[in-house]
Protein backbone atom coordinates (compact mmCIF):
# COMPACT_ATOMS: atom_id res chain seq x y z
CA UNK A 1 0.00 0.00 0.00
CA UNK A 2 1.11 3.54 -0.66
CA UNK A 3 1.37 6.36 1.86
CA UNK A 4 -1.81 7.85 0.39
CA UNK A 5 -3.76 4.63 0.96
CA UNK A 6 -2.51 4.47 4.54
CA UNK A 7 -3.54 8.09 5.10
CA UNK A 8 -7.07 7.18 3.98
CA UNK A 9 -7.06 4.24 6.38
CA UNK A 10 -6.36 6.65 9.21
CA UNK A 11 -9.07 8.95 7.81
CA UNK A 12 -11.52 6.04 8.08
CA UNK A 13 -11.14 6.13 11.84
CA UNK A 14 -12.35 9.75 11.99
CA UNK A 15 -15.20 8.94 9.66
CA UNK A 16 -16.28 5.95 11.78
CA UNK A 17 -16.18 8.07 14.90
CA UNK A 18 -18.14 10.88 13.22
CA UNK A 19 -20.93 8.48 12.33
CA UNK A 20 -21.78 8.40 16.04
CA UNK A 21 -22.09 12.16 16.47
CA UNK A 22 -22.99 13.54 13.04
CA UNK A 23 -26.58 14.43 13.92
CA UNK A 24 -25.50 17.04 16.43
CA UNK A 25 -23.00 18.69 14.11
CA UNK A 26 -25.36 18.72 11.13
CA UNK A 27 -27.93 20.64 13.16
CA UNK A 28 -25.29 23.22 14.13
CA UNK A 29 -24.03 23.38 10.56
CA UNK A 30 -27.50 24.26 9.27
CA UNK A 31 -28.85 26.28 12.19
CA UNK A 32 -25.78 28.51 12.57
CA UNK A 33 -25.77 29.92 9.02
CA UNK A 34 -29.54 30.47 9.06
CA UNK A 35 -29.49 32.19 12.46
CA UNK A 36 -26.41 34.33 11.77
CA UNK A 37 -27.59 35.43 8.35
CA UNK A 38 -31.11 36.01 9.61
CA UNK A 39 -30.09 38.04 12.64
CA UNK A 40 -27.17 39.98 11.14
CA UNK A 41 -27.97 40.08 7.45
CA UNK A 42 -31.67 40.71 7.66
CA UNK A 43 -32.20 42.05 11.20
CA UNK A 44 -29.16 44.26 11.71
CA UNK A 45 -28.94 44.77 7.95
CA UNK A 46 -32.14 46.81 7.82
CA UNK A 47 -30.50 49.38 10.11
CA UNK A 48 -27.16 49.31 8.28
CA UNK A 49 -28.69 49.64 4.83
CA UNK A 50 -30.66 52.74 5.95
CA UNK A 51 -27.71 54.66 7.39
CA UNK A 52 -24.55 53.80 5.45
CA UNK A 53 -24.77 51.01 2.93
CA UNK A 54 -21.74 48.68 2.50
CA UNK A 55 -19.26 49.44 -0.31
CA UNK A 56 -20.39 48.54 -3.81
CA UNK A 57 -24.01 49.17 -3.02
CA UNK A 58 -24.77 45.56 -2.01
CA UNK A 59 -27.17 44.77 0.81
CA UNK A 60 -25.65 44.10 4.22
CA UNK A 61 -26.88 40.50 4.12
CA UNK A 62 -24.95 39.86 0.94
CA UNK A 63 -21.92 41.66 2.35
CA UNK A 64 -21.79 39.75 5.63
CA UNK A 65 -22.66 36.27 4.25
CA UNK A 66 -19.26 35.41 2.66
CA UNK A 67 -17.55 36.86 5.75
CA UNK A 68 -19.48 34.45 7.94
CA UNK A 69 -18.62 31.60 5.59
CA UNK A 70 -14.90 32.30 5.99
CA UNK A 71 -15.18 32.88 9.74
CA UNK A 72 -17.04 29.58 10.21
CA UNK A 73 -14.26 27.81 8.28
CA UNK A 74 -11.70 29.40 10.63
CA UNK A 75 -13.61 28.11 13.63
CA UNK A 76 -13.95 24.58 12.28
CA UNK A 77 -10.29 24.47 11.21
CA UNK A 78 -9.00 25.65 14.57
CA UNK A 79 -11.39 23.55 16.66
CA UNK A 80 -10.89 20.29 14.78
CA UNK A 81 -7.11 20.55 15.12
CA UNK A 82 -6.84 21.65 18.74
CA UNK A 83 -8.61 19.42 21.29
CA UNK A 84 -8.97 16.41 18.97
CA UNK A 85 -5.23 16.48 18.18
CA UNK A 86 -4.04 16.85 21.76
CA UNK A 87 -6.64 14.30 22.85
CA UNK A 88 -5.43 11.76 20.33
CA UNK A 89 -2.01 11.92 21.96
CA UNK A 90 -3.09 12.17 25.58
CA UNK A 91 -6.67 11.15 26.32
CA UNK A 92 -8.09 8.79 23.72
CA UNK A 93 -4.52 7.90 22.61
CA UNK A 94 -5.82 7.11 19.14
CA UNK A 95 -2.56 8.28 17.57
CA UNK A 96 -0.54 5.96 19.83
CA UNK A 97 -2.65 3.00 18.69
CA UNK A 98 -2.21 4.03 15.06
CA UNK A 99 1.53 4.56 15.49
CA UNK A 100 2.05 0.93 16.49
CA UNK A 101 0.62 -0.19 13.13
CA UNK A 102 2.22 0.41 9.71
CA UNK A 103 0.90 3.99 9.87
CA UNK A 104 3.65 6.54 10.47
CA UNK A 105 3.50 10.08 11.91
CA UNK A 106 3.07 11.53 8.41
CA UNK A 107 0.13 9.32 7.44
CA UNK A 108 -1.49 9.76 10.84
CA UNK A 109 -1.30 13.54 10.42
CA UNK A 110 -2.49 13.37 6.81
CA UNK A 111 -5.47 11.18 7.75
CA UNK A 112 -6.58 13.63 10.42
CA UNK A 113 -6.14 16.68 8.17
CA UNK A 114 -8.08 14.93 5.39
CA UNK A 115 -10.85 14.59 7.90
CA UNK A 116 -10.74 18.35 8.61
CA UNK A 117 -10.92 18.96 4.85
CA UNK A 118 -14.10 16.91 4.60
CA UNK A 119 -15.64 18.66 7.63
CA UNK A 120 -14.89 21.99 5.93
CA UNK A 121 -16.37 20.70 2.70
CA UNK A 122 -19.69 19.58 4.19
CA UNK A 123 -20.29 22.53 6.50
CA UNK A 124 -19.07 24.95 3.80
CA UNK A 125 -21.48 23.42 1.30
CA UNK A 126 -24.36 23.92 3.74
CA UNK A 127 -23.31 27.57 4.20
CA UNK A 128 -23.18 27.99 0.42
CA UNK A 129 -26.72 26.64 0.11
CA UNK A 130 -27.99 29.08 2.75
CA UNK A 131 -26.20 32.00 1.02
CA UNK A 132 -27.83 30.97 -2.25
CA UNK A 133 -31.22 30.91 -0.54
CA UNK A 134 -30.56 34.50 0.60
CA UNK A 135 -29.67 35.39 -2.99
CA UNK A 136 -26.11 36.19 -2.00
CA UNK A 137 -24.33 35.12 -5.19
CA UNK A 138 -23.77 38.02 -7.59
CA UNK A 139 -21.45 36.14 -9.92
CA UNK A 140 -20.70 32.65 -11.12
CA UNK A 141 -17.29 33.13 -9.48
CA UNK A 142 -19.21 32.51 -6.27
CA UNK A 143 -18.83 28.74 -6.63
CA UNK A 144 -15.14 29.23 -5.84
CA UNK A 145 -16.06 30.64 -2.45
CA UNK A 146 -16.37 27.04 -1.20
CA UNK A 147 -12.76 26.01 -1.96
CA UNK A 148 -11.68 29.47 -0.77
CA UNK A 149 -13.39 28.92 2.57
CA UNK A 150 -11.87 25.44 2.83
CA UNK A 151 -8.44 26.89 2.18
CA UNK A 152 -9.08 29.46 4.91
CA UNK A 153 -10.02 26.67 7.32
CA UNK A 154 -6.89 24.67 6.48
CA UNK A 155 -4.69 27.75 6.97
CA UNK A 156 -5.83 27.58 10.59
CA UNK A 157 -6.06 23.82 10.92
CA UNK A 158 -2.49 22.77 10.13
CA UNK A 159 -0.70 25.36 12.33
CA UNK A 160 -3.09 24.45 15.15
CA UNK A 161 -2.29 20.75 14.68
CA UNK A 162 1.44 21.54 14.75
CA UNK A 163 1.02 23.45 17.99
CA UNK A 164 -1.39 20.98 19.62
CA UNK A 165 1.09 18.15 18.97
CA UNK A 166 3.77 20.03 20.91
CA UNK A 167 1.93 20.78 24.17
CA UNK A 168 0.88 18.84 27.25
CA UNK A 169 -2.10 20.82 28.54
CA UNK A 170 -5.15 22.23 26.80
CA UNK A 171 -5.20 25.44 28.84
CA UNK A 172 -3.55 27.43 26.02
CA UNK A 173 -6.44 26.69 23.65
CA UNK A 174 -8.82 28.84 25.66
CA UNK A 175 -6.36 31.74 25.64
CA UNK A 176 -5.73 31.37 21.90
CA UNK A 177 -9.43 31.37 21.27
CA UNK A 178 -9.97 34.44 23.42
CA UNK A 179 -7.02 36.51 22.23
CA UNK A 180 -6.64 35.43 18.60
CA UNK A 181 -9.71 33.73 17.19
CA UNK A 182 -12.43 35.91 18.69
CA UNK A 183 -10.68 39.25 17.90
CA UNK A 184 -10.09 38.03 14.33
CA UNK A 185 -13.74 37.01 14.07
CA UNK A 186 -14.81 40.51 15.16
CA UNK A 187 -12.22 42.77 13.49
CA UNK A 188 -10.97 41.03 10.31
CA UNK A 189 -13.64 42.27 7.96
CA UNK A 190 -16.37 39.73 8.61
CA UNK A 191 -18.90 42.31 9.80
CA UNK A 192 -17.57 45.62 8.42
CA UNK A 193 -14.79 46.70 6.03
CA UNK A 194 -11.47 46.91 7.86
CA UNK A 195 -11.02 50.38 6.32
CA UNK A 196 -13.38 51.59 9.07
CA UNK A 197 -10.77 50.64 11.68
CA UNK A 198 -8.21 53.19 12.98
CA UNK A 199 -5.14 53.25 10.70
CA UNK A 200 -2.85 51.13 12.89
CA UNK A 201 -5.44 48.46 13.54
CA UNK A 202 -6.37 48.41 9.88
CA UNK A 203 -2.82 47.37 9.00
CA UNK A 204 -2.94 44.64 11.67
CA UNK A 205 -6.22 43.39 10.21
CA UNK A 206 -4.68 43.10 6.74
CA UNK A 207 -2.02 40.82 8.18
CA UNK A 208 -4.49 38.32 9.68
CA UNK A 209 -5.26 35.13 7.77
CA UNK A 210 -8.97 35.58 8.37
CA UNK A 211 -9.00 38.93 6.51
CA UNK A 212 -7.46 37.23 3.47
CA UNK A 213 -10.06 34.48 3.68
CA UNK A 214 -12.97 36.90 4.13
CA UNK A 215 -11.84 39.23 1.36
CA UNK A 216 -11.33 36.31 -1.01
CA UNK A 217 -14.74 34.74 -0.30
CA UNK A 218 -16.49 38.10 -0.51
CA UNK A 219 -14.78 39.08 -3.75
CA UNK A 220 -15.90 35.77 -5.23
CA UNK A 221 -19.56 35.79 -4.14
CA UNK A 222 -19.94 39.46 -5.17
CA UNK A 223 -17.88 38.96 -8.32
CA UNK A 224 -15.71 42.00 -7.57
CA UNK A 225 -12.27 40.42 -7.08
CA UNK A 226 -9.36 40.92 -9.48
CA UNK A 227 -7.02 38.09 -10.40
CA UNK A 228 -4.01 39.78 -8.76
CA UNK A 229 -5.63 40.28 -5.36
CA UNK A 230 -7.16 36.79 -5.49
CA UNK A 231 -3.68 35.36 -6.12
CA UNK A 232 -2.27 37.27 -3.14
CA UNK A 233 -4.97 35.84 -0.87
CA UNK A 234 -4.54 32.29 -2.17
CA UNK A 235 -0.75 32.38 -1.88
CA UNK A 236 -0.92 33.80 1.65
CA UNK A 237 -3.41 31.16 2.86
CA UNK A 238 -1.65 28.35 1.01
CA UNK A 239 1.72 29.34 2.48
CA UNK A 240 0.27 29.31 5.98
CA UNK A 241 -1.38 25.94 5.43
CA UNK A 242 1.76 24.35 3.97
CA UNK A 243 4.03 25.82 6.65
CA UNK A 244 1.63 24.48 9.29
CA UNK A 245 1.68 21.06 7.67
CA UNK A 246 5.50 20.98 7.57
CA UNK A 247 5.68 22.06 11.22
CA UNK A 248 3.05 19.48 12.21
CA UNK A 249 5.01 16.77 10.42
CA UNK A 250 7.91 17.59 12.74
CA UNK A 251 5.94 17.89 15.97
CA UNK A 252 4.01 14.66 15.23
CA UNK A 253 7.24 12.77 14.56
CA UNK A 254 8.85 14.10 17.73
CA UNK A 255 5.92 12.99 19.81
CA UNK A 256 5.20 9.62 18.19
CA UNK A 257 8.78 8.48 17.69
CA UNK A 258 10.40 9.47 20.99
CA UNK B 1 32.85 -15.13 13.25
CA UNK B 2 29.20 -14.87 12.26
CA UNK B 3 26.84 -14.47 15.16
CA UNK B 4 24.37 -17.31 14.60
CA UNK B 5 21.77 -15.78 16.90
CA UNK B 6 21.51 -12.78 14.61
CA UNK B 7 20.12 -15.00 11.87
CA UNK B 8 17.94 -17.35 13.89
CA UNK B 9 16.50 -15.06 16.56
CA UNK B 10 13.26 -13.19 15.83
CA UNK B 11 14.56 -10.34 17.92
CA UNK B 12 18.25 -9.76 18.34
CA UNK B 13 19.80 -7.00 20.48
CA UNK B 14 23.40 -6.17 21.29
CA UNK B 15 24.42 -3.21 23.41
CA UNK B 16 20.92 -1.78 22.94
CA UNK B 17 20.69 1.67 24.50
CA UNK B 18 17.97 4.29 24.94
CA UNK B 19 18.68 7.74 26.28
CA UNK B 20 16.32 10.61 26.96
CA UNK B 21 18.58 13.62 27.43
CA UNK B 22 20.76 12.77 30.43
CA UNK B 23 18.59 9.88 31.50
CA UNK B 24 19.78 6.45 30.38
CA UNK B 25 16.62 4.35 30.32
CA UNK B 26 18.18 1.28 28.69
CA UNK B 27 21.89 0.84 29.26
CA UNK B 28 23.46 -1.48 26.70
CA UNK B 29 21.47 -4.71 26.92
CA UNK B 30 21.95 -7.97 24.97
CA UNK B 31 19.20 -10.51 24.35
CA UNK B 32 17.82 -12.89 21.72
CA UNK B 33 14.22 -13.99 21.38
CA UNK B 34 13.88 -17.27 19.47
CA UNK B 35 10.75 -18.06 17.45
CA UNK B 36 7.85 -19.61 19.33
CA UNK B 37 9.06 -18.68 22.79
CA UNK B 38 7.42 -16.62 25.50
CA UNK B 39 10.11 -14.17 26.51
CA UNK B 40 9.75 -11.89 29.49
CA UNK B 41 11.31 -8.74 30.85
CA UNK B 42 10.89 -8.80 34.62
CA UNK B 43 11.68 -5.77 36.70
CA UNK B 44 10.25 -2.95 38.81
CA UNK B 45 8.76 0.24 37.37
CA UNK B 46 11.46 2.37 35.80
CA UNK B 47 13.76 -0.57 35.02
CA UNK B 48 13.69 0.22 31.29
CA UNK B 49 11.24 -2.50 30.27
CA UNK B 50 8.76 -0.24 28.50
CA UNK B 51 11.50 1.68 26.70
CA UNK B 52 12.86 -1.65 25.44
CA UNK B 53 9.39 -2.67 24.29
CA UNK B 54 8.89 0.63 22.47
CA UNK B 55 12.16 0.10 20.62
CA UNK B 56 11.11 -3.43 19.65
CA UNK B 57 7.71 -2.05 18.57
CA UNK B 58 9.54 0.37 16.22
CA UNK B 59 7.96 3.46 17.76
CA UNK B 60 11.16 4.58 19.47
CA UNK B 61 14.49 4.65 17.65
CA UNK B 62 17.41 3.15 19.63
CA UNK B 63 20.04 5.65 20.82
CA UNK B 64 22.78 3.09 20.34
CA UNK B 65 23.63 -0.56 19.84
CA UNK B 66 22.28 -3.10 17.38
CA UNK B 67 18.66 -4.19 17.09
CA UNK B 68 17.21 -6.54 14.45
CA UNK B 69 13.56 -7.57 14.44
CA UNK B 70 12.42 -10.35 12.07
CA UNK B 71 15.81 -9.86 10.42
CA UNK B 72 15.00 -6.22 9.63
CA UNK B 73 16.26 -2.84 10.78
CA UNK B 74 13.67 -1.06 12.99
CA UNK B 75 14.66 2.42 11.83
CA UNK B 76 14.73 1.74 8.09
CA UNK B 77 12.01 -0.96 7.90
CA UNK B 78 9.79 0.23 10.77
CA UNK B 79 6.51 0.05 8.84
CA UNK B 80 7.30 -3.41 7.45
CA UNK B 81 8.16 -4.73 10.92
CA UNK B 82 5.11 -3.13 12.54
CA UNK B 83 2.87 -4.79 9.95
CA UNK B 84 4.04 -8.15 11.33
CA UNK B 85 3.84 -7.29 15.05
CA UNK B 86 0.92 -7.23 17.47
CA UNK B 87 1.08 -4.66 20.24
CA UNK B 88 -0.77 -4.66 23.56
CA UNK B 89 0.25 -1.39 25.19
CA UNK B 90 0.40 -0.82 28.92
CA UNK B 91 -2.54 1.58 28.86
CA UNK B 92 -5.49 0.70 26.63
CA UNK B 93 -5.77 2.77 23.47
CA UNK B 94 -9.22 1.55 22.51
CA UNK B 95 -11.70 3.85 20.77
CA UNK B 96 -14.42 4.35 23.38
CA UNK B 97 -16.89 5.89 20.95
CA UNK B 98 -16.84 2.85 18.68
CA UNK B 99 -18.33 -0.58 19.29
CA UNK B 100 -16.26 -3.60 20.30
CA UNK B 101 -16.45 -4.93 16.77
CA UNK B 102 -15.65 -1.61 15.09
CA UNK B 103 -12.54 -1.38 17.24
CA UNK B 104 -11.20 -4.55 15.69
CA UNK B 105 -12.27 -3.66 12.14
CA UNK B 106 -10.95 -0.08 12.09
CA UNK B 107 -7.65 -1.21 13.60
CA UNK B 108 -7.39 -3.96 10.99
CA UNK B 109 -7.87 -1.36 8.26
CA UNK B 110 -4.59 0.26 9.38
CA UNK B 111 -2.86 -2.95 8.23
CA UNK B 112 -4.34 -2.68 4.76
CA UNK B 113 -6.85 -5.50 5.23
CA UNK B 114 -10.10 -5.52 3.26
CA UNK B 115 -13.44 -5.00 4.99
CA UNK B 116 -14.69 -8.41 3.89
CA UNK B 117 -11.62 -10.15 5.32
CA UNK B 118 -12.00 -8.14 8.53
CA UNK B 119 -15.62 -9.17 9.08
CA UNK B 120 -14.50 -12.78 9.25
CA UNK B 121 -11.43 -12.01 11.41
CA UNK B 122 -13.41 -9.86 13.84
CA UNK B 123 -15.89 -12.71 14.42
CA UNK B 124 -13.11 -15.19 15.01
CA UNK B 125 -11.04 -12.94 17.29
CA UNK B 126 -13.96 -11.77 19.41
CA UNK B 127 -14.93 -15.38 19.94
CA UNK B 128 -11.34 -16.18 20.91
CA UNK B 129 -11.31 -13.52 23.64
CA UNK B 130 -14.89 -14.41 24.66
CA UNK B 131 -16.36 -11.07 23.66
CA UNK B 132 -18.54 -12.25 20.77
CA UNK B 133 -21.70 -11.53 22.77
CA UNK B 134 -20.58 -7.95 23.33
CA UNK B 135 -19.59 -7.29 19.71
CA UNK B 136 -22.24 -4.62 19.22
CA UNK B 137 -21.85 -2.79 22.51
CA UNK B 138 -19.75 0.27 23.14
CA UNK B 139 -16.34 -0.05 24.77
CA UNK B 140 -16.83 2.39 27.61
CA UNK B 141 -19.02 0.24 29.91
CA UNK B 142 -16.82 -2.87 29.56
CA UNK B 143 -14.90 -4.07 32.61
CA UNK B 144 -11.14 -3.67 32.81
CA UNK B 145 -10.60 -7.33 32.00
CA UNK B 146 -12.88 -7.16 28.95
CA UNK B 147 -11.09 -4.07 27.65
CA UNK B 148 -7.78 -5.88 28.01
CA UNK B 149 -9.13 -8.86 26.10
CA UNK B 150 -10.44 -6.56 23.39
CA UNK B 151 -7.00 -4.95 23.14
CA UNK B 152 -5.54 -8.44 22.73
CA UNK B 153 -8.11 -9.33 20.02
CA UNK B 154 -7.29 -6.10 18.22
CA UNK B 155 -3.55 -6.76 18.41
CA UNK B 156 -4.07 -10.13 16.71
CA UNK B 157 -6.00 -8.73 13.74
CA UNK B 158 -2.97 -8.80 11.42
CA UNK B 159 -2.08 -12.37 12.41
CA UNK B 160 1.22 -11.22 13.97
CA UNK B 161 4.35 -13.33 14.19
CA UNK B 162 5.32 -11.64 17.44
CA UNK B 163 2.97 -10.30 20.09
CA UNK B 164 4.37 -7.57 22.35
CA UNK B 165 2.59 -7.22 25.70
CA UNK B 166 3.56 -4.39 28.04
CA UNK B 167 2.31 -5.21 31.55
CA UNK B 168 -0.63 -7.23 30.18
CA UNK B 169 -2.48 -7.75 33.46
CA UNK B 170 -1.55 -4.72 35.54
CA UNK B 171 -4.65 -3.32 37.21
CA UNK B 172 -6.81 -6.41 36.67
CA UNK B 173 -8.48 -8.41 39.41
CA UNK B 174 -7.22 -11.99 39.97
CA UNK B 175 -10.01 -13.67 38.00
CA UNK B 176 -9.57 -11.35 35.00
CA UNK B 177 -5.81 -11.94 35.11
CA UNK B 178 -6.29 -15.68 34.90
CA UNK B 179 -8.60 -15.31 31.89
CA UNK B 180 -5.96 -13.20 30.12
CA UNK B 181 -3.20 -15.69 31.01
CA UNK B 182 -5.32 -18.52 29.65
CA UNK B 183 -5.75 -16.73 26.29
CA UNK B 184 -2.05 -15.91 26.09
CA UNK B 185 -1.16 -19.49 26.88
CA UNK B 186 -3.33 -20.65 23.97
CA UNK B 187 -1.57 -18.24 21.64
CA UNK B 188 1.75 -19.62 22.76
CA UNK B 189 0.55 -23.13 22.00
CA UNK B 190 -0.30 -21.99 18.49
CA UNK B 191 3.29 -20.90 18.00
CA UNK B 192 2.93 -17.13 18.39
CA UNK B 193 6.09 -15.63 19.87
CA UNK B 194 5.22 -13.64 22.99
CA UNK B 195 7.37 -10.86 24.37
CA UNK B 196 6.08 -9.39 27.59
CA UNK B 197 7.08 -7.11 30.39
CA UNK B 198 5.82 -7.56 33.90
CA UNK B 199 6.57 -6.69 37.45
CA UNK B 200 4.55 -9.63 38.69
CA UNK B 201 6.71 -12.65 39.40
CA UNK B 202 3.73 -15.01 39.20
CA UNK B 203 2.95 -13.73 35.72
CA UNK B 204 6.56 -14.29 34.66
CA UNK B 205 6.52 -17.80 36.13
CA UNK B 206 3.19 -18.68 34.53
CA UNK B 207 3.91 -17.45 31.04
CA UNK B 208 7.61 -17.14 30.31
CA UNK B 209 9.85 -19.85 28.91
CA UNK B 210 12.75 -17.54 29.33
CA UNK B 211 13.19 -14.17 30.94
CA UNK B 212 15.63 -11.45 31.73
CA UNK B 213 15.63 -9.63 35.04
CA UNK B 214 16.04 -5.91 34.43
CA UNK B 215 17.12 -3.29 36.91
CA UNK B 216 18.14 0.32 36.28
CA UNK B 217 18.34 -0.15 32.52
CA UNK B 218 20.56 -3.22 32.68
CA UNK B 219 20.02 -6.94 32.54
CA UNK B 220 20.86 -8.46 35.91
CA UNK B 221 20.29 -12.12 34.95
CA UNK B 222 18.81 -14.29 32.25
CA UNK B 223 17.36 -17.80 32.14
CA UNK B 224 14.20 -19.87 32.53
CA UNK B 225 12.25 -19.16 35.72
CA UNK B 226 13.48 -22.45 37.22
CA UNK B 227 17.10 -21.88 36.24
CA UNK B 228 17.05 -18.42 37.76
CA UNK B 229 15.60 -19.67 41.02
CA UNK B 230 18.11 -22.50 41.15
CA UNK B 231 21.01 -20.22 40.40
CA UNK B 232 20.16 -17.22 42.55
CA UNK B 233 18.12 -18.62 45.39
CA UNK B 234 17.73 -21.68 47.60
CA UNK B 235 14.99 -24.22 47.27
CA UNK B 236 12.99 -22.92 50.20
CA UNK B 237 12.52 -19.79 52.23
CA UNK B 238 11.47 -19.29 55.84
CA UNK B 239 9.69 -15.99 56.48
CA UNK B 240 9.66 -14.70 60.02
CA UNK B 241 7.36 -11.88 61.15
CA UNK B 242 7.58 -10.29 64.57
CA UNK B 243 4.70 -8.67 66.42
CA UNK B 244 6.96 -6.07 68.01
CA UNK B 245 10.49 -4.95 67.30
CA UNK B 246 12.59 -8.10 66.90
CA UNK B 247 15.28 -8.66 69.57
CA UNK B 248 18.29 -6.45 68.86
CA UNK B 249 20.67 -9.40 68.82
CA UNK B 250 18.44 -11.32 66.38
CA UNK B 251 20.87 -11.08 63.51
CA UNK B 252 23.71 -12.69 65.43
CA UNK B 253 21.45 -15.34 66.98
CA UNK B 254 20.06 -16.60 63.68
CA UNK B 255 23.35 -16.21 61.88
CA UNK B 256 24.32 -19.61 60.53
CA UNK B 257 20.76 -20.95 60.49
CA UNK B 258 20.45 -20.36 56.75
CA UNK B 259 22.59 -20.00 53.63
CA UNK B 260 21.58 -16.35 53.36
CA UNK B 261 19.44 -13.98 55.37
CA UNK B 262 17.56 -10.91 54.12
CA UNK B 263 16.09 -8.39 56.52
CA UNK B 264 13.08 -6.54 55.08
CA UNK B 265 11.21 -3.81 56.98
CA UNK B 266 8.33 -6.16 57.82
CA UNK B 267 9.97 -9.60 57.84
CA UNK B 268 13.12 -11.72 57.90
CA UNK B 269 13.82 -14.10 55.01
CA UNK B 270 15.95 -17.16 55.71
CA UNK B 271 17.17 -18.87 52.53
CA UNK B 272 17.65 -22.57 53.09
CA UNK B 273 17.36 -25.92 51.36
CA UNK B 274 15.21 -27.43 54.10
CA UNK B 275 12.65 -24.93 55.34
CA UNK B 276 11.06 -27.09 58.04
CA UNK B 277 14.41 -27.91 59.63
CA UNK B 278 15.37 -24.24 59.68
CA UNK B 279 12.00 -23.28 61.17
CA UNK B 280 12.50 -25.87 63.94
CA UNK B 281 15.90 -24.42 64.79
CA UNK B 282 14.36 -20.93 65.03
CA UNK B 283 11.99 -22.28 67.70
CA UNK B 284 14.83 -24.09 69.48
CA UNK B 285 16.64 -20.76 69.84
CA UNK B 286 13.70 -19.53 71.89
CA UNK B 287 12.67 -16.89 69.40
CA UNK B 288 8.94 -16.30 69.20
CA UNK B 289 8.00 -14.68 65.91
CA UNK B 290 4.34 -13.81 65.30
CA UNK B 291 4.39 -16.08 62.28
CA UNK B 292 6.70 -18.54 60.61
CA UNK B 293 6.03 -19.37 56.95
CA UNK B 294 7.91 -21.98 54.96
CA UNK B 295 7.55 -21.57 51.19
CA UNK B 296 9.34 -22.32 47.93
CA UNK B 297 11.64 -19.76 46.39
CA UNK B 298 10.14 -17.53 43.71
CA UNK B 299 11.40 -15.02 41.18
CA UNK B 300 10.74 -12.38 43.82
CA UNK B 301 13.61 -13.89 45.81
CA UNK B 302 15.79 -13.93 42.73
CA UNK B 303 15.09 -10.25 42.21
CA UNK B 304 15.78 -9.44 45.85
CA UNK B 305 19.08 -11.29 45.67
CA UNK B 306 20.12 -9.57 42.46
CA UNK B 307 19.11 -6.02 43.33
CA UNK B 308 18.61 -5.87 47.07
CA UNK B 309 15.08 -4.59 46.49
CA UNK B 310 11.59 -6.05 46.20
CA UNK B 311 9.74 -5.99 42.88
CA UNK B 312 6.51 -4.35 43.95
CA UNK B 313 6.93 -1.54 46.46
Amino acid sequence: MTAVTYAFRSYEFWLAQYRRVWRGTIVTSVVNPVFYLGALGVGLGTLVNKSSAPPGGVSYAHFVAPGLLAAAAMQIGSNESSWPVLGSFKWTRTYLAQASTPLGPGTILAGHQLWVVSRLLTSGAIYMAVIAAFGGFHSWLGVFALPAAMLTGMAFSTPFAAYAASIESDSAFVAINRFLIVPMFLFSGTFFPVSRLPQGLELVAYATPLWHGVDLCRGLTLGTIGAGLAAVHVVYLLALGVAGLAAARITYSRRLRK
Amino acid sequence: MVDVSEQTALIHARGLTKQFGDLVAVDGIDFDVPRGQAFGFLGPNGAGKSSTMRMIGCVSPPSGGALRILGLDPVRDGAEIRSRLGVVPQEDTLDFELTVRENVVIYGRYFGLSRRELQERADRLLEFVQLDERAGSKVEPLSGGMKRRLTIARSLVNDPEVLLLDEPTTGLDPQARHTVWDRLFRLKQRGVTLVLTTHYMDEAEQLCDRLVVMDKGRIAAEGSPLELIRQYSTREVVELRFRTEPPSDLATRIDGLARRIEALPDRMLLYTDDGDATADRVHELGLHPQSVLVRRSTLEDVFLRLTGRTLVD
